[in-house]
């Protein structure tokens, strides 16, 4: 239900003002997440509804990504009422299936989107300024304050680092 | 009783002591490697050949592309044939590749000795692929990914660093580049000239420890 929300929000973000009637429609976009550039991402996080919201930036291929992706499934269950977690992905955009493949096989219940970018030296200093484009990384933040991450977790580190969020 | 008391204390000593080398140890990573206008450190790290390498053994260079990649990230593998094009047009000119393999191979197996020895005859490198044996160098360099470029010059002082970071603005795509930065920052060396862009980012692949 999350990723459906959630393709009928990214329609509606890339639809802009131009066609509000965009129905959802699961045969055309089969996918289970959305692709967006660098100004569709920052748009979408601006959607997020959820009080606090992790943002995790990973690739199918990036093994200590791999490694720590079930502890941010386990986050979002956990703290479903309180913490968003969104899962970019970095994947390449023609290795799709691959993406697709692994969201299936993994039965990710987190929000997942593509970001499909080349230009990364322009956008990567904006997610942040003390990133240097490896990945796995996190971002953590709130209506008022923000931390980020270019590191692996734990299951325990992450829940400390969201707590001081709630 | 005095003894328990002795002993208390040298604990106590003996903790707090613990804490301040902790403090330091965690000062010395918190630097972060080399900013331009930094003199790089030479090394001696064993290429794929079996020979060890050194800056300093190449007396006609004027300057290094220092390339930390690798061969499993995928980042890496989609620059393969670039780097080796770089190597083909800047060795001449007076700036060879040199790559460096940062990860550990027990904590990535694809990066073993023996494996960058097949991925270099595979796609028949033209530069030394060395491995950062012990992962000393890349910290020293402040390198956090692979691939991750350090463009060194040669001067009096040492071998000044004067770009850090992608190779162009697209690392997926070769077709899709528009901007060659570190082509244009050894073309800037060579013509005597200000390097314009000296700082860029890439997506990269963590180094693996």
């Amino acid at each position: 239900m999350k990723q459906l929300y959630l393709y009928f929000l990214l329609t509606c973000l890339s639809c802009g003002e131009k066609n509000n009637t965009t129905t959802i429609d699961e045969e055309v976009n089969g996918r289970a997440f959305a692709t967006v550039d660098f100004e569709g991402y920052e748009a979408y996080l601006t959607e997020v509804k959820a009080p606090v919201v992790v943002v995790n930036f990973w690739a199918t291929w990036c093994k200590p990504c791999i490694k720590e992706l079930p502890y941010f499934e386990k986050l979002g269950k956990n703290y479903q009422d309180d913490v968003s977690v969104v899962l970019v992905s970095l994947d390449f955009p023609d290795q799709i299936e691959r993406l697709e493949q692994f969201i299936e096989k993994h039965k990710l219940e987190s929000q997942v989107v593509l970001l499909d970018d080349g230009n990364a030296n322009e956008w990567i200093p904006k997610v942040d300024q003390d990133w240097s484009g490896a990945i796995p990384a996190t971002i953590i933040f709130n209506k008022g304050e923000r931390s980020f991450f270019e590191q692996s977790f734990t299951y325990e580190e992450l829940e400390k680092q969201v707590k001081t969020f709630l | 009783m005095k003894t328990f008391k002795v002993l208390t204390l040298l604990a106590v000593v003996l903790i707090l002591s613990a804490f301040a080398v902790n403090t330091i140890g965690k000062v010395g990573e918190g630097s972060k490697g080399y900013n331009v206008g930094d003199i790089a450190a030479d090394f001696s790290l064993k290429n794929i050949d079996g020979e060890q390498v050194s800056l300093n053994d190449y007396k006609d260079a004027k300057g290094f592309v220092v390339i930390f990649t690798c061969n499993t990230c995928p980042f890496s593998v989609a620059n393969e044939n670039r780097i080796i094009a770089l190597d083909l047009k800047y060795k001449n000119q007076g700036y060879p590749v040199i790559a460096i393999n940062p990860n550990n191979p027990e904590a990535q197996p694809g990066d073993s000795f023996e494996k960058m020895q097949v991925r270099a005859k595979e796609k028949g490198y033209t530069f030394p692929y060395l491995l950062d044996e012990g992962q000393k160098i890349y910290p020293a360099y402040g390198a956090t990914k692979t691939p991750h470029v350090y463009l060194l010059h040669k001067t009096a002082r040492g071998n000044e660093v004067k770009y850090i970071g992608a190779i162009d603005d697209n690392s997926r795509n070769e077709a899709a580049v528009k901007e060659r930065f570190l082509e244009n920052a050894i073309n800037a060396l060579l013509e005597g000239k200000e390097i314009e862009v000296t700082e860029t980012r890439a997506i990269g692949c963590s180094i693996k420890v």
